[in-house]
């Protein structure tokens, strides 16, 4: 090889190893995803079936950091599958000009009073992130994710158990369940100010995860309805998204054939955005061996707290330099 | 060759830009990308937990003064694919680390190669050994 190749070649392969790697998600051990069967002729798909074990069908593909897959701040490169990233971004309304994506007319259509509450809240990703020194997230201090967080956030290896009254979804990160009833049940009406009586079945109040009820519009299509949340103090993403006690989410679940489960979410509050819209479309989800160990991604108190006071308040722009 | 030099030097600064890393906590409105500094010292707490491990080691500054640097990872279940565990490092461990410094000049940042007393070093370049 001459050495006009070889220079340059060193070039690429030192810049390459010297990349942050070891910040990036990775596959799950043990996990298979749709790139180790290529090829593969998937069986059709079982009959109103939704039980089992369900990964995202690429490493990390459920994780979105930076926003709502369907509606993040900066889309991912179709060809590499990685976030665009801005060179010279501008100030941003948080006060800091982000290394990062910022095309915010791909945003949701919020109302004067969404737009209010997502500029109240400082996210530590999207294109209006902060440092940790100065957010204000409430999944940081381990408050509860709540839904559709959980699924547009930080969607990683779920389970899902069905029985005949209701599924319970068993999810990975923080470590939360939460139960749609199946049983024909409908929606508390008013789950802020109910009115319970002996023929409720459930005593409505309001939940960091709502109130889900579901059913089968098709062999294969199961749509669940939520609603009855608790207040702003769970976002809908990680890039601050508000999210409402008048929040209602549908979650459609498409069974496409032996393998493989569609998840989609949809978004509706008047409150906060003009117009219902898709949060996420289609997300991919790929049955994996029974025998598969979920990870445990416990949110610790005692841990953020060490976290904090070691790392992330020091990490402000305004903190003096020191040693 | 000249030419040549700069058109794969640009083509490793994409590939580079590309390698951004996604992050499940946080972003990197803290960190001064692209920016390295490689400190040699002597591990003082390796911190195992979720969303974010951290590694605390103790390095002599440009001064002679020692600089006391913390230096985060991704969370436990995210690293150990990578070579990682809860028992890579203990308190008095030699270390050489490359890291990627926070903005405001405080020591910290985060790791992006560690190489240990034996040579070794992480993140080990393999994908899932499952697969």
């Amino acid at each position: 090889m001459s050495k006009h190749v070889v220079v340059p070649s060193l070039a690429l392969v030192a810049v390459l190893v010297c990349s942050p790697a070891v910040h990036a998600q990775g596959p799950l051990p043990g996990a298979v995803y749709d790139k180790d069967r290529k090829g593969e002729k998937p069986g059709p798909a079982p009959r109103r079936e939704l039980a089992g074990v369900w990964e995202p069908a690429t490493p990390a593909g459920g994780i979105q950091g930076k926003g709502a897959l369907a509606m993040e701040s900066c889309r991912r490169d179709k060809a590499t599958g990685r976030y665009v990233v801005q060179q010279n971004p501008p100030q941003t309304d948080t006060g800091y000009a982000t290394d990062d994506c910022l095309k915010p007319e791909v945003e949701p259509p919020y109302t004067a009073v969404g737009l209010e509450r997502l500029k109240a809240h400082k996210p530590v990703e999207g294109y209006r992130m902060v440092p940790d020194a100065v957010n204000n997230d409430p999944i940081l201090g381990c408050d509860p994710g709540g839904f559709p967080r959980i699924v547009l956030h930080n969607f990683r290896t779920s389970e899902i158990l069905q029985t005949p009254t209701h599924l319970v979804m068993l999810y990975k990160f923080q470590k939360r369940y939460r139960t749609i009833w199946t049983d024909g049940r409908d929606l508390p009406k008013n789950p802020q100010q109910p009115a319970w009586t002996t023929a409720d079945r459930l005593p409505p109040e309001p939940r960091w995860w709502g109130y889900s009820v579901g059913r089968w519009v098709d062999d294969y299509t199961f749509v669940a309805r939520t609603n009855g949340f608790q207040d702003d103090r769970t976002w809908l993403d990680n890039a601050g998204l508000p999210q409402s006690d008048t929040t209602e989410v549908e979650e459609t679940y498409h069974r496409v054939d032996a393998n493989h489960l569609e998840l989609s979410i949809k978004i509706t509050d008047a409150q906060l955005y003009t117009r219902p819209w898709v949060a996420l479309d289609r997300l991919s989800l790929r049955l994996q061996s029974p025998n598969l160990d979920i990870q445990e991604m416990e949110c610790s108190p005692s841990d953020q707290k060490h976290y904090y006071e070691n790392f992330g308040s020091l990490t402000g722009l305004d903190a003096a330099p020191g040693k | 060759m000249r030419h040549r030099l700069l058109r794969t030097l640009g083509v490793a600064l994409g590939l580079s830009i590309a390698s951004v890393p996604l992050l499940a906590h946080h972003g990197a409105a803290q960190f001064d990308l692209g920016k390295k500094v490689t400190a040699k010292g002597t591990v003082t707490e390796w911190f195992w937990a979720n969303p974010h491990c951290f590694l605390r080691f103790d390095a002599a500054g440009d001064d002679g003064q020692i600089v006391h640097w913390a230096v985060e990872t991704q969370s436990g279940p995210n690293i150990l694919p990578q070579g990682f565990t809860k028992q890579t490092f203990k308190v008095g461990d030699e270390v050489t680390v490359t890291l990627e410094p926070v903005k405001n000049g405080r020591p910290l940042g985060r790791l992006l190669r560690v190489v240990l007393g034996d040579g070794s070093s992480l993140p080990l370049a393999t994908g899932n050994p499952q697969n």
